[in-house]
């Protein structure tokens, strides 16, 4: 076996490790304060009244379909040009973590557009891009394990992450481009948020809440994805000797 | 009670925001109880692995 192909992986579940209590506490934290300042401590909207709650576990769900689609792209693209295995585990550790959270973010739109918008559901371009977006989690996650041999399945399911990126700056930028029934950005934007502090700051704390959650469940599915990997080596090697 | 039943109430818009809260928190705890099975999964199947690996005289 070659070694230099371990060392790496070795290196990461020593240090990950070290990580992995401070980022499933400090999740758990912010997750905590962000619900209690949602949902107690915040104003309802003077437009949609208290329905402006959901806004603390939509839009933060939303941020992290993209970041986890970026954060495969970029792990598949490092695998795909240095052929570091452990890029192609990080990109397989977040696929169900950003699919996750793209489901909540289209459950919890819905849950939001039925009072507000009079619907469930419309097939605008900025829903019917997350969507996309979800498909692309699921195909991933399919591809990749599609095949007896995990390298194969790892290099194809690579290149769909690469040629699905296109739909993240799709449906970042959708409700600029096309008119849609969804409202425009109100955060990051150059003239400054839109959205009054005191609903600012307990979206702000739910969405570091969210990063460190899936940094937390990426370490632990990468560990996982690790060992399994070692086991199958070993049996591998079992099996030829 | 008025305060916690006003709070319950959402406004009105109880059936709306609470389904939203509970989704979210029923996807992320299994989200994180799914992780944490295959890790321990995965740590089990090494630990039945590796002992008669090296009771064969095979490297670490």
């Amino acid at each position: 076996m070659s070694w230099h192909l371990l060392a790496s992986p070795a290196r990461f579940m020593r240090y990950s490790e070290r990580i992995r209590p401070w980022a499933s506490a400090l999740a758990l934290g912010a997750i905590a304060i962000g619900l209690y300042q949602g949902l107690f401590a915040s104003p309802a909207d003077y437009q949609q009244g208290d329905t402006v709650r959901i806004m603390y576990v939509h839009v933060p769900s939303a941020w992290m379909a993209l970041f986890c689609y970026t954060a495969m792209a970029v792990s598949s693209a490092g695998y795909l040009v240095w052929k570091q295995p452990l890029a192609e585990i990080a990109a397989r550790a977040t696929a169900p973590i950003g699919a996750c959270f793209t489901a909540l973010a289209l459950a919890t739109g819905s849950l939001w557009g039925k009072p507000m918008w009079g619907t469930w559901w419309v097939w605008d371009a900025r829903l019917t891009s997350v969507l996309v977006l979800l498909f692309l989690y699921l195909g991933y996650m399919a591809l990749a394990d599609a095949f007896d041999d995990p390298v194969k399945g790892g290099k194809a399911a690579s290149i769909l992450a690469l040629v699905g990126f296109v739909n993240v700056p799709i449906v970042k930028f959708s409700v600029d481009w096309w008119n849609t029934l969804h409202q425009p950005v109100s955060v990051a934007r150059m003239d400054g948020p839109t959205i009054d502090p005191a609903m600012l700051a307990p979206l702000l704390i739910m969405a570091a809440g969210f990063t460190l959650y899936y940094v937390a469940l990426v370490i632990v599915r990468m560990q996982a994805l690790v060992l399994e990997r070692r086991v199958r080596a070993l049996q591998q090697v079992a099996a030829g000797a | 009670m008025t305060a916690i039943n006003d709070f319950l109430a959402m406004g009105g818009y109880a059936l709306f925001v609470w389904p939203a809260f509970g989704l979210a928190a029923v996807v992320l705890v299994g989200l994180w109880l799914g992780s944490h099975r295959r890790l321990r999964a995965s740590r089990r199947a090494l630990s039945l692995i590796e002992p008669e690996r090296r009771a064969r005289g095979g490297e670490p």
